[in-house]
C-alpha cells in the first residue's frame, strides 16, 4: 500500500486500527463513563487497549453480536457511554435488528464501532469485509455516521462521538493510512466536511481511505493542469449539504470515491444533494455490485478500479463532461 | 423515595381484574393489539408492581437506583401501559390513545416514549440482553437494583435469549430475573406443535440459571416467589409461570387464533366485559 505517496503525505506509522485503539484508550482515560464491549475481536480491532488499562470497564460479550448490542443498550441506559466494537460486517449484519430497536429507535447514547471496513482488510476475504456497512447503518434514522480518513482524524472522531449525545457509528480500517492532518490541530466537526485541497476545476469527495487516494489523484491531475478540490467527507450523516452544494456550484464537476458498494454508498447520497442544489456532471469510484475475493489490499483496489489512477480517470471524464456542457 | 403500595391478596386480585378490563378497553378501542398475550401475564405484572416486589417511584420514573421492569414480549404492551398507569406513572386516560397516530402510547413499547417504558421491544428476543446491560452498568455505578424481564415463551425460540442466558450466568448477574409467561401458544399454534421448547426448565438450569415454577395466575404465590428471587444473588433466576393465554375471557382462552386480534364485535365485547366484571373476588 502506498496511498498518499504521490501527494507527499507522511506515513501513518501503523495501521489505522492501532490508532483507533490509542484513541479509544484516550477517551476511556478521560471519561470514566466510557465502557468497551467487545465481540471477542479486541486484539483485531485494538479495543483491547482498554482491557489492559481499565479491565473493570472492558467486557468481552463473546461471539454473540445480538447480545453484545443489547447489553450495550442497557449500559447506555445507566448513564455509561458504551463503545460496542467488532468487525463492521459482523455488527451490522448479525445484529442489525438489535442496533435498529435497542439503539436507533430508542435514540440512546451508544457508540457502534465497525472495524475492518471495506475491502482493504484483504486476505481474510469477503466474509469479513464490510462493503455494505455504510448503506446498512445509513438505513437507521438517528445515527450519526463518521469515517475517519487518517490517524489524526481517527483520534478526533473518537473524541467527537464520545462527546456527541446520541447513536453514533464509526468505521475503522485494518490498513495503514498516511497523515492528512496535523495531529496537534485536526479540524473535526461532526457534519462539517473538510476541504483538504483547494481547486476550481472539479471536486473529489472522498471518505475513509479514499481521501488519501483522492489527494494522490489530485497531485497527478495537477501535472495535467487540472486543479482538483478535495473534500474529506468524514461524516456520512448528517451530510454537509453546504459544502457539497458549494463544490457543485464553484467547481462544476464532482467525483466521489468510497471503499464501499456504490449502491447505498456516499456517491448516491452526494448525488441526491447535487441534484437538489446544483446539478453538475458526476462520476463515481467504488465497488460495483460485486463481492471481492481474498487478496493483498493493493491488488484488490487495482482489480476493482478503486486506486488513485481510477480516480484520475474518473476526474478527466467529469471535467470533459463539464466542458461539453458549457460549450 | 415514597414506598410503592403493597396490596394484600384480595386487593391484588381486584387490581388484576381492573387491569384486564382496561386491556380489553384499550385494544377494543384501538381495534387491534394483543389482549390475549396481555391477559396471560396480568397477575405477573400485578405481583411485581403491587405485591412489594419492585422498588420504584412513579414521580421519579428514571430514578437511577430504581428496579427495572422490561417487557421483552413487546406485544403485551397493553398490559405494560395499564400497569404503569395504575401504578401512577401517567394518567389512566392516556391508555385510550393506544396505537393512535401522534401518541407515545405506541403499538409496541418504545424506550422512554412513556414514563416507565424501559426498552424498545416488539422484535422478539431482545429484552433479556438489555436487562443484563442494566445490571452490569448498575454494578459500575455501585447500585444494587434488580432487573425483572418478562419473557414470552415463543421468544425463547430466539437465539439471542440464549446468548443473554449464557452471558447472565457468566457475569453472575444474580440481580437479573426472568419471568416466563408460559402460556404454551405462539402466533400460529401450540408451541409443542410449532417449535417445541421442552425440556425448558432443564435448558435454563443447564445455562446456569436458578429455576422455579409457579401457577402464573396465583398472585399470592407469584409475590412469594418473586420476593424470594431477590434473596440470593449468586446466579440469575427464572420463574417459569404456567399461564393461560387469554386468561379471563372464555372464548379467547379456548382459541389461539386470538393472538394478534382485538375483540371488536359488539356481542363479543359485551361477553368479555361481563366475564371480566364477574371475576370480582
Amino acid at each position: 500500500m502506498q496511498l498518499g505517496a504521490r501527494a507527499g503525505l507522511k506515513p501513518g506509522g501503523k495501521p489505522l486500527r492501532d490508532h483507533f485503539g490509542d484513541a479509544l484508550l484516550e477517551v476511556a482515560r478521560q471519561n470514566k463513563k466510557v465502557v468497551v464491549l467487545d465481540g471477542d475481536l479486541g486484539n483485531s480491532t485494538k479495543a483491547e487497549t482498554v482491557r489492559e488499562a481499565f479491565p473493570e470497564r472492558f467486557f468481552n460479550i463473546g461471539i454473540a453480536e445480538s447480545n453484545l448490542v443489547g447489553v450495550g443498550a442497557g449500559f447506555a441506559a445507566t448513564g455509561h457511554i458504551p463503545f460496542i466494537v467488532s468487525f463492521s460486517s459482523f455488527l451490522l449484519c448479525n445484529a442489525y435488528d438489535q442496533i435498529r430497536l435497542a439503539i436507533a429507535m430508542s435514540n440512546i447514547n451508544a457508540k457502534v464501532v465497525g472495524s475492518h471496513g471495506g475491502i482493504t482488510l484483504g486476505k481474510d476475504g469477503p466474509t469479513q469485509m464490510g462493503i455494505e456497512d455504510l448503506a446498512l447503518v445509513g438505513g437507521l434514522p438517528t445515527f450519526t455516521i463518521v469515517v475517519p480518513s487518517d490517524p489524526a482524524s481517527m483520534h478526533a472522531a473518537v473524541r467527537a462521538i464520545a462527546e456527541h449525545e446520541g447513536p453514533c457509528f464509526l468505521r475503522s480500517s485494518r490498513v495503514e493510512l498516511p497523515y492528512i492532518y496535523d495531529p496537534e490541530d485536526t479540524p473535526f466537526e461532526i457534519g462539517k466536511a473538510n476541504v483538504v485541497r483547494e481547486g476550481d476545476d472539479l471536486t473529489i469527495i472522498g471518505t475513509g481511505i479514499m481521501v488519501a487516494a483522492a489527494l494522490d489523484a489530485a497531485a497527478v491531475l495537477a501535472e495535467e493542469g487540472i486543479e482538483a478540490r478535495v473534500l474529506d467527507l468524514h461524516t456520512i450523516r448528517p451530510l454537509d449539504e453546504e459544502a457539497i452544494a458549494a463544490a457543485a456550484r464553484e467547481t462544476g464537476a464532482i467525483v466521489t470515491a468510497e471503499e464501499h458498494l456504490l449502491q447505498g454508498g456516499i456517491g448516491a447520497n452526494v448525488a441526491r444533494l447535487v441534484a437538489l442544489n446544483h446539478p453538475v456532471p458526476m462520476r463515481f469510484v467504488g465497488l460495483r455490485d460485486t463481492y471481492v475475493e481474498s487478496g493483498d489490499p493493493w491488488d484488490l483496489l487495482e482489480k476493482y478500479n478503486m486506486t488513485p489512477d481510477d480516480i484520475v480517470a474518473a476526474a478527466r471524464e467529469a471535467v470533459a463532461a463539464k466542458k461539453a456542457m458549457v460549450t | 423515595m415514597p414506598a410503592p403500595p403493597v396490596l394484600d391478596t384480595p386487593e391484588l386480585k381486584e387490581k388484576a381484574r381492573q387491569i384486564r378490563l382496561d386491556i380489553l378497553e384499550m385494544t377494543t378501542r384501538a381495534g387491534s393489539g394483543h389482549p390475549s398475550s396481555s391477559w396471560s401475564a396480568t397477575e405477573i405484572a400485578v405481583a411485581l408492581f403491587f405485591g412489594g416486589v419492585l422498588r420504584y417511584d412513579p414521580a421519579d420514573p428514571w430514578w437511577p437506583e430504581r428496579d427495572r421492569f422490561i417487557m421483552s414480549k413487546g406485544h403485551a404492551s397493553p398490559l405494560l401501559y395499564a400497569v404503569l398507569a395504575h401504578a401512577g406513572y401517567f394518567d389512566r386516560e392516556r391508555l385510550w390513545e393506544l396505537r393512535e397516530a401522534g401518541s407515545p402510547v405506541q403499538g409496541h413499547p418504545i424506550q422512554g416514549a412513556m414514563p416507565g417504558v424501559e426498552a424498545t421491544t416488539g422484535s422478539l428476543g431482545q429484552g433479556l440482553s438489555v436487562g443484563l446491560g442494566h445490571i452490569l452498568g448498575g454494578r459500575l455505578n455501585g447500585h444494587d437494583y434488580h432487573v425483572f424481564v418478562l419473557l414470552g415463551d415463543g421468544e425463547c425460540q430466539a437465539g439471542q435469549i440464549w446468548e443473554a442466558a449464557m452471558a447472565g450466568a457468566h457475569f453472575k448477574a444474580g440481580r437479573l430475573h426472568a419471568i416466563l409467561d408460559y402460556n404454551k401458544y405462539q402466533e400460529t399454534g401450540p408451541i409443542a406443535r410449532e417449535m417445541a421448547l421442552e425440556p425448558l426448565a432443564d435448558k435454563w438450569q443447564a445455562f446456569g440459571w436458578r429455576v422455579d415454577e409457579v401457577d402464573g395466575h396465583d398472585v399470592a404465590a407469584l409475590v412469594e416467589k418473586l420476593r424470594a428471587a431477590r434473596q440470593r444473588e449468586d446466579q440469575p433466576t427464572i420463574l417459569i409461570a404456567h399461564t393461560v393465554k387469554g386468561k379471563g375471557v372464555s372464548f379467547v382462552e379456548q382459541d389461539f387464533t386470538w393472538h394478534g386480534r382485538a375483540i371488536t364485535k359488539p356481542e363479543q365485547v359485551e361477553k368479555a366485559r361481563e366475564e371480566l366484571h364477574a371475576a370480582r373476588g
